[in-house]
């Protein structure tokens, strides 16, 4: 018995130093994947980027004719004219439903409705994107056109509502979790102060769980820009600068998505892609960082 | 004066009886509390004095496995018969064992009774949250800070805040739960002299874990064991070589509990 707790002490001196390297690694290799991916991504654009590139005409331009014969442009405005759009879009119906959802799910239903409830939720977030966007090709393209009454119902509209039931799973589960969150305590405590349930709620639950909820929403955004395959087969895929939400709108992601496989490897239109990439890339930072901001902001506040 | 009001009953518990999932909480409870007097409840953990409070400003309907019978009347009136809920717990202050300052500035925490009920003039309000946080002695160490968070302040603060908070609403009763848990000596002493202070203008309810405390506030205790009321009456009996049970004897002797 003593031999085998010795050996024991002797593999923990061993394992320990071993088994802190390890999660160490693991640790900064989060930091290692972000910053390669980057690399080779912008790699892959760098050539363009440095050499024959307007950043002016390629940020502001909404002329994308890559593959014209003797006049190529390179704008990709109305690209992300596009993206930007149908994430608002999508946004708009997404977060009210999303947090009224989650509102809901945590507050009001009874534990039976309640599991049911998450395992259908988590069922709708568990559905491809392919299929996604089939039930925009077929479902909502007839039903756009014969509501309102238009021409073609590959739009904005159809990316928006599609993106916006791919987001909402997000929202609830994520929301939900934020309220849970929220001690019993406060809500017994204010109850026994005689506020109503909905004055517990926006009183107390929405600022106590304004942190997770935001992240919440956000998680929404990021699965929104970063969509592909869904808003590629439901917005018409038309390089085009919206003015209603019954416009054909591209993507830059389903630009990427659709073109890649079409480019001469290593062409300026290849090229070109990547540096679309590398703008995706910076854009999702950006919201990142701007949601820290903001989140440090309410907490120094607080 | 005060034999006067002693007999006005404010609060008329008859045979309640709490289930939770069927086991019982509370058997055939029946006691008056008067107008204007500290009762003090007294009884080892688990025996259901929370649950007692509970049923009082009806925060029990929250629990889902909790069921009630028998009747609590406050001035007359069974409180199952009041339509609004939130006036009921209005007109009833709660403190809670560990303090709970509501994540929000130290003004917004008392004022939240108050808006809630719909006052939302300032100047009112502001004579309202000096009032109350002066009454909770919490006043001078807080006024210049009314702004900061609720949750920062120390928990003996905290939980003068929640009284500050409980009285807010102007209530009538004040329920305290075992208040003096998560609080310094010093803290409890302090709110001690609050609760005299108080015990002029309010039917104060101290569920404690602190015999002692019972014995030097209230001026009736109930002594509850096991989900049963023992034995209620004035402290001078309770606290006495005498008490009309043995069992009531022996807790409050520290023989056992």
């Amino acid at each position: 018995m003593k031999i085998v707790t010795n050996v024991f002490h002797q593999l923990e001196r061993w394992c320990e130093p071993v088994i802190e390297g390890i999660i160490r690694l693991c640790g900064i290799s989060a930091i290692i994947f972000v910053f390669g991916i980057f690399f080779f991504v912008f790699r892959e654009g760098m050539g363009f980027f440095f050499g024959g590139l307007d950043l002016v005409e390629f940020l502001t331009s909404p002329e994308w004719y890559p593959s014209s014969l003797n006049n190529k442009r390179y704008g990709v405005l109305a690209l992300i004219a596009g993206t930007f759009s149908v994430t608002v879009l999508a946004m708009v119906i997404a977060v009210p439903f999303g947090l009224g959802a989650a509102i809901f799910v945590s507050e009001f239903c009874g534990p039976k409705l309640k599991e049911t409830l998450k395992i259908v939720i988590e069922l709708l977030a568990a559905i491809p994107s392919v299929v996604w966007g089939f039930i925009g090709l077929t479902v909502m393209n007839a039903l756009i056109i014969k509501i309102f009454n238009v021409p073609i119902g590959l739009t904005m509209l159809n990316g928006g509502i599609i993106l916006a039931l791919m987001s909402v799973p997000i929202i609830v589960s994520i929301g939900e979790d934020a309220l849970k969150a929220v001690p019993d305590s406060y809500r017994e405590a204010a109850e026994a102060l005689g506020a109503t349930r909905w004055q517990v709620i926006y009183r107390v639950l929405l600022p106590t769980a304004k942190n997770g909820l935001l992240a919440a929403v956000l998680l929404g955004v990021g699965r929104a820009v970063g969509e592909t395959m869904a808003v590629l087969m439901t917005t018409g895929h038309a390089v085009n600068m919206p003015t209603s939400p019954f416009d054909s709108v591209r993507t830059l992601t389903a630009t990427i998505a659709a073109e890649l496989g079409e480019a001469a490897v290593g062409s300026d239109h290849y090229r070109v892609l990547f540096i679309i990439g590398v703008l995706l890339f910076t854009i999702t930072f950006i919201v990142n960082f701007v949601t820290d901001l903001v989140i440090k902001g309410i907490r120094e506040k607080a | 004066m005060a034999q006067l009001s002693k007999s006005t009953k404010k609060i008329e518990i008859a045979d309640l009886t709490v289930r939770y999932d069927g086991l019982e909480a509370l058997k055939g409870i029946s006691l008056d509390i008067y107008e204007n007097e500290i009762l003090g409840i007294i009884g080892p953990a688990q025996s259901g004095k929370t649950t007692l409070l509970k049923t009082i400003n009806r925060t029990i309907e929250f629990e889902p496995s909790a069921e009630v019978s028998g009747s609590v009347s406050i001035d007359g009136t069974d409180i199952q018969s009041i339509r609004n809920v939130n006036q009921l717990r209005r007109r009833i202050g709660m403190v809670f064992p560990l303090p709970v300052g509501l994540p929000m500035s130290i003004y917004d925490n008392v004022a939240f009774a108050p808006r809630t009920a719909g006052i939302r003039k300032r100047s009112e309000l502001d004579e309202l949250v000096e009032r109350c946080l002066k009454q909770s002695a919490l006043w001078d160490e807080v006024k210049d800070r009314l702004d900061s968070l609720g949750t920062k302040l120390s928990g003996g603060q905290q939980q003068r805040l929640t009284i500050a908070r409980a009285l807010s609403h102007q209530p009538e009763i004040l329920c305290l739960d075992e208040f003096s848990i998560a609080v310094d000596p010093v803290t409890t002493m302090r709110i001690e002299d609050i609760l005299k202070e108080l015990r002029s203008q309010i039917t104060i309810i101290l569920v404690t874990n602190l015999v002692q405390q019972a014995r030097r506030l209230a001026d009736r205790t109930a002594f509850i064991f096991e989900s049963k009321l023992i034995e209620i009456d004035e402290n001078d009996v309770i606290f006495s070589d005498s008490p009309a049970h043995k069992l009531t004897y022996d807790y409050v002797h520290g023989n056992f509990g």
